[in-house]
């Protein structure tokens, strides 16, 4: 019993149950629920992104555009053409995915930096579109958004929405820690290992590296759809290059090939401009500084170097 | 009928001929070694014969049926497997898992049952994991069944090779330098192996520079020269014949 | 109908000038370093802003305050070799690239700081009286840009086949490990090489600067674009970054011109898109096969 608690898939899922149950009780205000809220719906982005980046080795520095095609299809199809959110939700991870699948093919063919310019080229195009689809999006002042509902029930308040977030955090860690723990989990795994290698195993590289790409493009648009929901608007900026940057980021600092890792860096990334704003003016060279020094002196990220340190301390 | 049958294969790196105009069979059973001075194109036979470079000309038959230019995944599901000169292990992954990523042909890898975690699915990884651990105590690394790919030594890492590429239950093994960066007596037990292997019924095709291993192990020895079949035969007859001490046993000779 | 098509064709030459240098720039960090400088951009805002500084605030005449300009930023790139890029040889291609984007944001961080948020005009380095030439309006400065883009070729191709320095950064590109056998201080390169390319940045921010204005975030979109003209051209080739620079500089003037300026800046992104599919290794870059 006690082997089983020290997995990451029993334990890790029980300790981030707790802590997504217990954290409310130390939540002073509103303020802080909105950060928790918003440290969920990266973590549920950065799970994907790091099934692409850390597992199947194939960086991508435009995942936001897949997170503001999922948050516009929901703004744009629930205000503008009255759907169901749910069905809105559905219909852009549905488009998200076919989409991904259909440049999969030729992007995931490029190797190391060819393969971050075109994502970044990818993720660019589309906020370029975004902004510029004025009438569709309303530009770069961004739309107003109507709230969530499903079968007649309407979230309001952060309390609930907190739920909400929380218990879509808790499913996709258990699908991706599945998914991990899997022949698809060694196969992703594999094709960063050794493409040659993986291939001579019998693993069809071409497919794996298709199927995690638009995976990791549909999380990020659902986590987009939940987004706008929540927030009530939507602006060109959250499917923009900065935003791409910060995703990925959030799933280096946290450590690459790491679930929990997604979602520590994920806490991190999304708290510490709120720390950070007793720097004032300050902020942003002190952002900076931090994401330099942290990746200079834990280059394999916070998770994966703690989890060795404990390893080599308890042997 | 030969297991493995290749035509006039040829191919070019920038107007340099590898392997040219190139046919030989090799038949089912036994071990089989492929030798040749350094450049005659063993290597790039091997990435031919398993897919990872598409031939310019010539065919490749795998028990009679065309392989030529199909992916190294599908020659895998064929049949095929190999082990790397330049080692291509997953060192992001633990020996066990290695091995288990070769039997990714013989279980459900489909996308849905695994993100779902469908009984049958942790049953088949138990299963597999089993499996794994066997075919590590069988290459002689039952210390590595916990450890780590990245924690292992040189020698142990050419043994998790071979034991991934049996994972794939193969009936054609291609070993590229099974014994290159070994001791003797790391050697002598890759010797014992591969005589291991050929008895379980899968047929080996060798390349190797070690020549005592390869007089040794192999019934069967084909002479590679620039991309051409110079000699075939038994170890006593490759070592009597005239060409091939001419172009490669020259300074080598002395050890056969 | 003609003098519109030399006008676009015009503006698009300078600005593919400016894409160039800063192309070549990450070319040859590449080259000798095999990471990609995304505070590249930053360079070229740090040359616009700092001549601006010198020559408006400190009142420093041009002729100061330009190669002012430029050293100063070369003295940010080194030590961003130093500090950042250096104790984390080891790292990912994926650690480097957060590293060198941290930088960027540290850059634009402390300009903001230094110098505020605004916009600010620099000087054109001889008038803004255009000259005409049969109808087609010609800024001076786009003959600035121009001009000093084709002596940096010039200079930069005797610096690579005639001096030690540059045969070194060459054979260290070709082959790190024989390079260094071959006695190359590759940590001597790798600082060069981060200097040289701060000062292709900032001269091309001292030469656009005039023409964009310049601020603090000027270096991001400036930046990027050097990269697409670095990859199209194929990574490592600073000659094929100059010939993806004046792509994307040229494309971008006649989408602007004849179809909407509104998506000038996706079509750098589209083209790049559009090779890579067909050409995974940009125009020139060879195609490498996989050791197995």
């Amino acid at each position: 019993m006690r082997r089983r608690l020290a997995t990451p898939r029993t334990g890790g899922l029980l300790a981030l149950a707790v802590v997504i149950a217990v954290l409310p009780a130390f939540l002073p205000n509103n303020f802080y629920f909105d950060v928790m809220i918003l440290v969920g719906l990266n973590a549920i982005v950065c799970i994907g992104l790091n099934l692409l980046v850390g597992y199947a080795g194939q960086i991508s520095l435009g995942h936001a555009g897949f997170f503001g095609l999922g948050a516009y299809s929901s703004a744009i199809l629930t205000s503008t053409y009255d759907w169901p959110p749910i069905a809105a939700l559905l219909a852009g991870a549905a488009g998200v995915g076919l989409l991904a699948f259909a440049v999969a093919r030729p992007i995931m063919k490029l190797r190391g930096h060819y393969l971050a310019m075109g994502t970044l080229g990818l993720g660019i195009i589309i906020s370029i579109i975004l902004t510029q689809e004025v009438d569709l999006t309303g530009g770069p002042d961004g739309m107003p958004v109507y709230g969530f509902s499903i079968l007649g029930w309407e979230p309001s308040g952060v309390l609930v929405w907190y739920w909400i977030v929380g218990g879509l955090l808790l499913l996709t860690v258990w699908l991706a820690l599945n998914i991990v723990e899997s022949p698809v989990g060694r196969a992703l795994r594999a094709v960063h290992g050794s493409e040659a290698a993986a291939q001579t195993m019998g693993v069809d590289v071409v497919h794996y590296k298709v199927l995690v790409f638009v995976v990791s493009a549909v999380l990020a648009s659902i986590a987009g759809s939940v987004f706008v929901h929540y927030i009530g608007f939507v602006t060109p900026s959250e499917a923009g290059f900065i935003h791409s940057i910060e995703l990925i980021t959030m799933v280096v600092l946290g450590g690459l090939a790491s679930i929990y890792g997604a979602v520590v860096g994920a806490a991190i990334l999304t708290t510490l401009p709120q720390l950070l704003t007793f720097l004032h003016d300050y902020e942003m060279l002190g952002f900076g500084a931090i994401m330099m020094g942290v990746m200079i002196f834990l280059p394999r990220g916070l998770v994966p170097t703690t989890a060795r340190l404990l390893r080599d301390r308890t042997r | 009928m030969s297991l493995l049958a290749i035509e006039s294969l040829s191919k070019a790196f920038g107007g340099n001929r590898v392997i040219d105009d190139l046919s030989l069979t090799v038949r089912q059973g036994a071990v089989h070694s492929i030798i040749g001075p350094n450049g005659a194109g063993k290597t790039t036979l091997f990435n031919l014969v398993s897919g990872i470079y598409t031939p310019e000309s010539g065919r490749i038959l795998l028990d009679g049926a065309e392989t030529t230019g199909l992916a190294p995944y599908r020659m895998a599901a064929l049949g095929l497997s190999r082990t790397f000169q330049n080692l291509q292990i997953f060192f992001n992954m633990s020996a066990l898992e290695n091995v288990m990523v070769g039997m990714h042909l013989h279980c459900d890898s489909r996308f849905l049952p695994a993100m779902l975690r469908l009984p049958r699915i942790v049953r088949r990884d138990a299963e597999m994991a089993e499996a794994a651990a066997g075919l590590l105590r069988f290459v002689g690394l039952a210390e590595a069944v916990g450890a780590d790919a990245d924690s292992l030594p040189y020698g142990a890492l050419k043994r998790l090779e071979i034991a991934r590429a049996l994972a794939t239950r193969p009936r054609l093994l291609l070993l590229d330098e099974p014994a290159a960066g070994l001791n003797p007596a790391e050697t002598g037990e890759i010797d014992d192996l591969i005589q291991k292997i050929a008895e379980t019924g899968v047929t080996v095709v060798l390349v190797e520079h070690d020549m005592r291993l390869v007089m040794g192990v192999s019934e069967h020895i084909l002479v590679l020269d620039r991309g051409t079949l110079l000699a075939e035969g038994s170890g006593e007859e490759i070592r009597h014949n005239p060409d091939v001490v001419a172009a490669y046993l020259g300074e080598e000779g002395r050890y056969l | 109908m003609l003098t519109e098509f030399l006008q676009f064709l015009l503006s698009g030459i300078t600005v593919g000038a400016t894409y160039a240098l800063v192309g070549v720039g990450f070319s040859i960090i590449y080259n000798a370093s095999q990471v990609i400088n995304f505070a590249q951009g930053e360079f070229v805002m740090l040359g616009g802003m700092m001549t601006w500084f010198l020559f408006d605030a400190a009142g420093l005449p041009l002729a100061v305050a330009v190669p002012l300009a430029i050293a100063g930023t070369v003295v940010v790139g080194v030590a961003l070799e130093k500090f950042a890029i250096e104790p984390a040889r080891n790292a990912s291609i994926v650690t480097l690239i957060i590293i060198t984007i941290g930088a960027s944001i540290f850059l634009r961080g402390s300009a903001q700081l230094v110098w505020g948020r605004d916009f600010h005009a620099v000087p054109a380095l001889s008038g803004d009286a255009p000259i005409n030439l049969s109808g087609v309006a010609l800024n001076p400065q786009s003959l600035w840009v121009v001009g000093s883009t084709l002596v940096v070729i010039v200079l930069l191709h005797w610096f690579f086949s005639r001096t030690m320095t540059g045969r070194a950064m060459r054979a260290v590109a070709f082959n790190r490990l024989a390079a260094q056998l071959a006695g190359v201080n590759n940590r001597r390169i790798l600082m060069f090489s981060f200097g040289l390319s701060a000062a292709l940045g900032a001269l091309a921010g001292v030469l656009i600067a005039p023409i964009t204005l310049t601020y603090p975030d000027v270096g991001i979109m400036l930046g990027l674009k050097g990269f697409c003209a670095a990859i199209l051209g194929g990574l490592g080739y600073p000659y094929g970054a100059i010939v993806g620079g004046l792509i994307v500089g040229i494309s971008e003037a006649m989408t602007a011109g004849y179809i909407s300026s509104a998506y000038k800046d996706a079509v750098a992104f589209v083209i790049i898109l559009l090779t890579l599919f067909f050409m995974p290794n940009g125009l020139f870059g060879r195609r490498g096969v996989e050791r197995v």
